[in-house]
This record gives C-alpha cells, sequence and structure tokens, in this order.
C-alpha cells in the first residue's frame, strides 16, 4: 500500500475502511512467531522456507495487508511474541486459532499442504499436554486463565504492519483525542480509569499528566518513554515493543496532546536491538501516515518522537538518571525535588512512563474509563502483564487481571513446578522486590496487597523457585547485582550494598558468624532510609525478604556450614551412596585423583582433595555421586 | 560513540579526543561518560562478543556452568575477557529479556537459547570455523 499523508479526518475513515477490507481478503492467515524467543529458536528459517513452499505449492499469499487485491489470501506474517516461549518456535493458523508448537523449517512443506491448502490440523504439531490434545490457542491452559489487553495484539498481527494496527481499529483513539476530546478531558479520562503506572512505583498516570500538563507557561515539555526493562527477569516491554509497537506509539501521542508536549523520546535498552529496529520501523510508517510529525491529520497539533539506545546502566530505569543519560550525561539520579514532572529533561517539565503504561492508554481512550475498571481491584485497575520464568513448566509473557492471586498464575498458567518438584517462592519484582512463599499464594497481586507483605509488583517479572533453590544464595545474588548497578553516586548505596554483598558471599562460602544476621539487618534499615534514589532504597529488599521467610536457610548456613539445596558450592559435599557398581568411571573422571576404589565395589570420596567439579556426577550411569 | 563503538568494536582512545572536539565536551567528562556505561569499552574486543546473560532466570537455570564452560572453550577468564587471537569476548550481561529461553548467549546480535555447557562448547567451535 501506498503511504500518503493524511489531511483529515475522512482520509484517516477512508484508510481504515480499505485497511479492514484488505484484512477481510485474507481469508487464511499463518503467523510466525518472531520475538526474540522463536527467532533464536529458527522461526526466521522457517518463515523464508514456507514462503519457498507457498511459492512452489502455487498458494495466492501475500506478505504484507493489501499487497495483492483480490480475496480469499493466505497472508504469511512476522508476528511479535506470542508468549508461550517454552514451547517455542510458535505458529498460530488463523481463522482457525490453532497453534503449532516446537515449529522447524523442516514442517513447511507439511504445514502448506495439508495445513494452508487443505485446512487440516496437524496433530503432531499440537500442543500436547497430560495426554489431551489442544488444537485451539485459546483453550490451552496457558492461556485460558489470561485476559489479554496490553498484549491483545501480540502474536495476532504482524508487527511491521501499521495497515493491520489500522485495520484492527488502531489510532482510533488518537482521531477521538484530536478531534473530539480537550487535553483536559483525555486527562481526566486517564485519571478515571485508575490507571497507575506499570514502571513498579504504582504513581496514578493521570494525576503525573494533569502536573506536566499544569505547566502551561513552557514552551517544550517532553514525553518520554522507559523502555530500559533494566530487571532480571522481565521481558515483558520488550515484546510489547517487538510485538505491537504502534499502540505505544500512540499512547504516547495522546499524551503528548493532553499535556500539550511537542517532543516525545523513547529510552530503549541496547541489548534489545530488535525491538529498536521494530519501533524504527513503527516510527518511519507513523511518520509517513502523518500520526507523528506536524500538524497531525491536520488538526494543527504536533508531535516528533526520537529513540534513544541506552548503554547499559540498570540504574537509567530511574527517572532522573535516565533523563541525564539522554541528555548525554552519565546516567546517575539527582536528589528531588524538583521532580522529572517540573523540572525533567533538559530542565524542562518531563512526562516519564513506562511501556505498559502508554500502551493501556489508547483502549483507554477509545473504550473509556469504566471499562478500564471493570477488570482488577479497586485500587489497582486493569491487567498488568509478568514475564513468568524459573522452575516453572511454562515459561512466557502472561497477562492476567490486577489481584489475581499467585496460585493461579503459578499453577494454572505455569503449569506448576517442574519436574514435579515442590514449590518454594516466588521472586517478583527484580532485585528491588522480594520474595513470596507458599504461605502468600492466596494474596491477590496488585499494589496495595504486595507492599504490605515487603514485596512489589516492580515491573513484573516473577521468577518461581522449586525446593533446590538456595534462598541465600539468591539474596547473594541479587546483591551483587546492585553492587555492580550501583552508580556510586550516594555512599549508603555504594558502600553499604558492597558490605551486605560481603557478608552475604561470607555466608555462601561457610564463614558466616551469627552476628552477621543482625548486622545485614541493621545495613538494609540504613540504605533503606539514606540512599538517594528509589532502586537504592529498595536494594536491600531481597535480603529483607528472604530473612523473613528463610532465616532457618541463614542459620543453617552459618552454623552448620550446610546448604541444603546444594548450590552453594563450597558449602557443598560430594559422596557416593550405596548404588556404586564400582565401575571405576568417576575415578577416571576425576581430575585430582580424590576418589579411590576397587573394581566392583563401592568407591570413596577423599573430600579433602575433592574440589567439587562435578565432573564425577556428570559421568557416573548409575546416578549414584550425591551432593550436599 | 555508540556509532564509533559499532564500528570499531571499542572506543579507541583517539576516536574520544575527536569526539570530544567535536561536540565540545571536555575530553574527562567523555571518558566519564565513556566508563560509567557497561556497553562502552576501552579495550578492543573480540570479533565475536558472546554475551553471557546472568539474570535471575538465566542464573536460576544455571547459567554459571554455561559460562565456565565458555572461558574454558575459549581460553578466557573474567580477568581476561578476549582471546589471544582476537576472537572472542566473554562479556557477563545482567538480563537480555529473554528469560522464557534460560540460559541464553547473545553472540553479537544473535540470541542462542536453552544453552548447556556442550552446547557453548559447540558453539564456540562452530563459529572458530566461520572465522
Amino acid at each position: 500500500m501506498m503511504r500518503e499523508k493524511l489531511k483529515n479526518l475522512n482520509e484517516f475513515q477512508t484508510l481504515q475502511t480499505k485497511c479492514a477490507n484488505a484484512l477481510k481478503a485474507e481469508t487464511r492467515k499463518v503467523l510466525i512467531c518472531c520475538g526474540t524467543g522463536c527467532v533464536a529458536g529458527g522461526n526466521m528459517e522457517l518463515y523464508e522456507e514456507l514462503k519457498k513452499q507457498m511459492q512452489e505449492l502455487g498458494v495466492n499469499y501475500e506478505l504484507a495487508l493489501g499487497e495483492k487485491e483480490g480475496n480469499n489470501l493466505v497472508g504469511l506474517k512476522k508476528s511479535g511474541c506470542h508468549g508461550f516461549c517454552e514451547m517455542g518456535p510458535l505458529v498460530r493458523i488463523e481463522p482457525e486459532g490453532w497453534l503449532y508448537t516446537k515449529c522447524k523449517a523442516s514442517d513447511a512443506r507439511e504445514i502448506v499442504e495439508k495445513t494452508v491448502i487443505g485446512g487440516e490440523f496437524i496433530e503432531r504439531l499440537g500442543y500436547h499436554f497430560n495426554n489431551e490434545l489442544y488444537k485451539k490457542q485459546d483453550d490451552i491452559p496457558f492461556y485460558k486463565t489470561q485476559t489479554r489487553r496490553v498484549l491483545e495484539h501480540c502474536g495476532h498481527v504482524d508487527a511491521e504492519s501499521i495497515e493491520e494496527y489500522i485495520a484492527l481499529g488502531g489510532y482510533t483513539a488518537l482521531t477521538k483525542a484530536l478531534f473530539e476530546m480537550t487535553g483536559e478531558q483525555i486527562i481526566q479520562e486517564v485519571s478515571d480509569s485508575g490507571l497507575r503506572g506499570r514502571g513498579g512505583a504504582g504513581f496514578p498516570t493521570g494525576k503525573k499528566w494533569a502536573q506536566v500538563a499544569a505547566h502551561t507557561e513552557e514552551p517544550i515539555k517532553y514525553i518520554v518513554c522507559n523502555g530500559d526493562e533494566g530487571d532480571p527477569g522481565a521481558f515483558m516491554d520488550r515484546s510489547c515493543m517487538e510485538g505491537d509497537p504502534h499502540k505505544m506509539l500512540e499512547g504516547m501521542i495522546i499524551a503528548g496532546i493532553a499535556t500539550g508536549s511537542t517532543e516525545g523520546y523513547i529510552y530503549v535498552r541496547a541489548e534489545y536491538p530488535l525491538a529498536v529496529s521494530r519501533l524504527m520501523i513503527a516510527i518511519e510508517q507513523a511518520e509517513a501516515y502523518g500520526f507523528l510529525g506536524d500538524d497531525i491529520l491536520g488538526s494543527g497539533k504536533s508531535f516528533h518522537l526520537h529513540i534513544n539506545k541506552g548503554a547499559g546502566a540498570f540504574v537509567c530505569g530511574e527517572g532522573s538518571a535516565m533523563t541525564a543519560s539522554i541528555e548525554g550525561n552519565r546516567g546517575m539520579p539527582r536528589t528531588k525535588p524538583p521532580r522529572s514532572v517540573d523540572k525533567g529533561l533538559f530542565e524542562r517539565p518531563t512526562c516519564l512512563n513506562n511501556v505498559e503504561t502508554f500502551v493501556n492508554v489508547p483502549d483507554i481512550i477509545k473504550k473509556g474509563a469504566a471499562w478500564f475498571r471493570s477488570l482488577g481491584t479497586e485500587g489497582s485497575s486493569g491487567t498488568k502483564a509478568f514475564a513468568l520464568t524459573g522452575n516453572v513448566m511454562n515459561t512466557g509473557l502472561i497477562e492476567v487481571p490486577m489481584g489475581t492471586t499467585m496460585r493461579e498464575v503459578v499453577y494454572q498458567i505455569g503449569g506448576g513446578i517442574k519436574g514435579g518438584k515442590k514449590f518454594k517462592a516466588v521472586q517478583i519484582g527484580g532485585p528491588s522486590g522480594g520474595c513470596l512463599t507458599d504461605e502468600h499464594l492466596d494474596l491477590p497481586m496488585d499494589f496495595d496487597s504486595l507492599k504490605k507483605v515487603g514485596a512489589i509488583i516492580g515491573s513484573g517479572g516473577l521468577v518461581v523457585m522449586d525446593e533446590d533453590s538456595c534462598m541465600v544464595n539468591m539474596a547473594q545474588f541479587f546483591m551483587n547485582f546492585i553492587c555492580e548497578e550501583s552508580c556510586g553516586k550516594c555512599t549508603p548505596c555504594r558502600e553499604g550494598t558492597t558490605r551486605m554483598n560481603e557478608i552475604l558471599t561470607r555466608i555462601t562460602k561457610g564463614e558466616g558468624k551469627m552476628e552477621d544476621i543482625a548486622e545485614l539487618k541493621s545495613l538494609a534499615t540504613m540504605i533503606q532510609k539514606s540512599s538517594l534514589c528509589g532502586l537504592g532504597k529498595t536494594a536491600p529488599n531481597p535480603v529483607l525478604s528472604t530473612l523473613q521467610n528463610f532465616e532457618d536457610e541463614y542459620v543453617e548456613h552459618i552454623r552448620d556450614k550446610r546448604c541444603r539445596c546444594g548450590t552453594c558450592k563450597d558449602l557443598a559435599k560430594l559422596y557416593i551412596t550405596d548404588k556404586c557398581i564400582g565401575c571405576t568411571k568417576c575415578a577416571r573422571n576425576c581430575p585430582v585423583g580424590a576418589i579411590t576404589g576397587t573394581v566392583k565395589q563401592k568407591h570413596e570420596i577423599d573430600t579433602t582433595r575433592c574440589i567439587k567439579c562435578g565432573a564425577c556426577m556428570t559421568g557416573c550411569p548409575v546416578d549414584a555421586i550425591k551432593e550436599g | 560513540m555508540q556509532d564509533v563503538q559499532e564500528q570499531y568494536r571499542y572506543l579507541p582512545v583517539k576516536a574520544l579526543t575527536y569526539i570530544a572536539e567535536k561536540v565540545g565536551m571536555s575530553e574527562s567528562k567523555l571518558y566519564g561518560v565513556a566508563t560509567f556505561y557497561g556497553n562502552f569499552s576501552l579495550n578492543a574486543k573480540g570479533k565475536y562478543v558472546m554475551k553471557v546473560c546472568r539474570g535471575t532466570a538465566c542464573h536460576v537455570r544455571k547459567s554459571a556452568n554455561v559460562l565456565a564452560a565458555l572461558y574454558e572453550a575459549t581460553d578466557t577468564s573474567e580477568r581476561k575477557p578476549t582471546s589471544e587471537d582476537g576472537l572472542f569476548s566473554i562479556e557477563i550481561v545482567s538480563c537480555l529479556g529473554a528469560c522464557g529461553l534460560s540460559p541464553v548467549v547473545m553472540v553479537n546480535d544473535t540470541v542462542h537459547a536453552a544453552m548447556t555447557p556442550d552446547k557453548a562448547k559447540e558453539l564456540v567451535a562452530q563459529l572458530r570455523e566461520e572465522a
């Protein structure tokens, strides 16, 4: 489709009808998941192969919406992340809504012959669970309990096509904001919806916008989108940017109109090259149609967008550090006030929101605040996307209404713990968050309930841990992360976290003292009270919450020099059980000659010489060597 | 600076002086920026930059063993991240955002999923042949 600048609302509506008709002409769609996960699994090769096979078998297909005239077309599309990364590479078939899992390039011919031409389901590629076959994506337990609003289009549309987004009602909210509403009305709608910042702190979005809009004296104001998803274990924002970039752009433009800003910046991590390229394509397309630029759809309003690539610093996820980084300085937070809504980027009033927050905006404008509030809890309305990872059966990207319990997430969506092991804890909210244990399983997940138990929703990373995960090691891991990522500006965070890390490292090595626990608590309180920025203030959370829930494990490490999970290598001892058949393989594998024994007799490990490399364990044919 | 880094795979001192002059910033300030961010390097990097993820999810699924295997296969270490032949640089990153596929290793811009120590060694051997 030729892209020309739209001059008024009428031209937009004509385009929308045209796009919708083109979408209807595609009576069958093959959507190849091109999220980072499935690309790594080889889905690009599958895409190329499908294209080749369709050509050979004479299928009337199109790669871009509206590329061909006529009806009964097959659309072959690269979509964003479907979320079910564990079962990738994924392919979705429409109109049936089938989902093929673990696809390979060699499956291309069969897919084209049987499914595309024959309309037949290939059982081999379907999702099997508990001996049951699930044909449709929506029937799969992983998806069934989810409610997808933010991720509505992720995996269902061509992520690189603005026309598809328009065909599905995209940019309608923008026209409503431009032609039917005033800035105050937009802000009122967002306030009424109860939308709270999805980046971690949960600040009411409408309130923030109103504060920026109130600076009518300033000629230049900025909208900044925080796509610096630095929390280890989180990838919701990445999936939104990769899978449905236009929805986020639309949200940003609406924010610009509401607050009277004409310039916007998107700050994306450099670790997300695919997100950067998808966003660049999206911006280019939006500019071509005139959704971005001067005089948007002839309304007289303007908005420009720029992309800033991060350079690998966790602290840049903090508001004032991010603006410093966009300005080209070291990304360090500063003392507040002034808050960024008053003096942010380039000393101007700045409205800084998270990716997911902006993505929520178009639907609020289009469908209204009441619709948005229909899901979620009183204080936390709407849905939240989570990245579910760790030791669960189904890892991936999920979205549930606020207030869903952890049990539903872990057991229904996540499918329970991998390998039939016991659930131990969920780490929520990344390095600023805390651990939830089985007693919290029925706690509703929303901003306020989680705060009460010392955890936060944060950006939405959920790392599930089974009984074999050592909590002390986990705490040390996070503290080490914070130490490395502390920007070094304020002493409590720079020195305090280093000391905490030293103590934790000592404990995991079996050199801890009982006083260490009290010392950790006192350091933690000091850091919480005196750090400059939010990241510093929350840095001790993982330690505090593991201490609160698993103090016995700390004591075990210190007093008994024992790690019950065998994670802390320095504490673990290897031993041979009675299963040993005396094959001598372990003795031969041992690099330091610590294993002795005669043929067909049980062998022994000399623990003073053993370096715990584990070579004996991996080599043992009867699994007779244990750690602990 | 990001463009220079992409071109040379690191920031040569000369380039820093040049950039400082062109953008009208003091060299010391620019140096401050260059050393602040994890992605900038003042030392030459290898042809294949292997980023090993040590995010929470990868950590829980034992990325440390993958890292050890890569160090061994490329004869590098935490102190000496780039191999003698200039082919490989091993870096530890906090999270690549591909947690569903953990543990992951990113070689230049390609993500390799569900790594094991054995797969890591194979990968190194394969890249060595390609080079």
